[in-house]
């Protein structure tokens, strides 16, 4: 009964959210819009007993991900208006409905057609950190550590990207402007 | 109705992905697509948790952790890139961006 009032809630909430975020033409509003569906979404995982992953959720997306949008957004002019000229709004709309319809025939066809079986069954008397624990450090050690080298190299490329001195960015300069600025740095070590 | 099974969150994952695309077609300024990629990706997470507890199976939680683990990798680069086109031409609208058209 609760678990059905509490999905229901939740489901209203998210997707009102997330329509807000597709719709509206103010940046700030989708931005938090975006951060509360983020949230909601979390309520989801917790019904379903994934705590561990409604936790991350909360970390990971309304804690990193937002407030790395929000620090982009100062980058951006985002006070005014958004203006964007749409086309036709119908075939948007229907496009995005047979494509979500047929993404959802190809993950549920093999699903009923075959007896699905547990790859990694629960563990019985273990929470659910526990259980996420044993599975991603012996089934999952590897795709693990290629996310965490993944994320290194993301760092990185976050730091080359948008780093400080912009102006002096070898990825935006050509040949003869790098080797200028060299010759630069020599002659004050020279000097 | 009141009992809330497979189903019912298979539909939300789908109504939730359904918004996401929309907003990925008719999206023109760039960091606002963005934010509709953030909504497909958690679309696709709340299928796999709710398959991982009905099935019993933690596979769905796993997969869950390492698309999470994309999103964060792939918004450290795009933020970084749109930032840069941002500083070389002062828009960041998807019309702009047809300097690779034939």
């Amino acid at each position: 009964m609760f678990e059905a009032v509490a999905f229901y809630l939740f489901a209203f909430l998210t997707i009102t959210m997330f329509y807000i975020t597709v719709t509206t033409s103010q940046a700030l509003y989708a931005l938090s819009a975006l951060a509360a569906g983020m949230i909601f979404i979390s309520a989801f995982f917790f019904i379903l007993g994934a705590d561990f992953l409604g936790a991350v959720q909360i970390i990971v997306y309304t804690g990193a991900v937002m407030a790395l949008y929000a620090f982009g957004m100062m980058f951006f002019d985002t006070t005014r208006e958004v203006k964007e000229n749409h086309g036709n709004k119908y075939i948007v709309v229907a496009l995005g409905t047979l494509a979500a319809v047929l993404v959802v025939v190809i993950f549920a066809a093999p699903m009923v057609s075959t007896n699905m079986q547990a790859f990694y069954p629960m563990t019985e008397g273990a929470g659910n950190t526990e259980m996420v624990g044993m599975v991603l450090f012996t089934k999952y050690l590897v795709p693990f550590e290629v996310a965490a080298f993944m994320l290194l190299v993301a760092m990185i490329a976050g730091i080359v990207l948008a780093g400080k001195k912009m102006d002096l960015s070898l990825t935006i300069m050509n040949a003869e402007e790098i080797q200028a600025s060299e010759d630069e740095k020599n002659k004050k070590v020279l000097s | 109705m009141m009992e809330i099974g497979l189903n019912h969150y298979l539909v939300l994952s789908t109504i939730l992905f359904c918004i996401g695309l929309i907003g990925v077609m008719r999206r023109k300024n760039l960091l606002l697509l963005f934010f509709a990629t953030e909504i497909l990706l958690n679309a696709v997470n709340v299928g796999f948790a709710a398959i991982s507890h009905y099935y019993g199976d933690l596979t769905g939680q796993m997969f869950a952790f390492f698309v999470i683990a994309i999103a964060a990798s792939e918004l450290a680069v795009g933020l970084g890139l749109l930032i840069l086109w941002h500083k070389r031409h002062g828009t960041i609208d998807l019309d702009t961006m047809t300097s690779m058209r034939g």
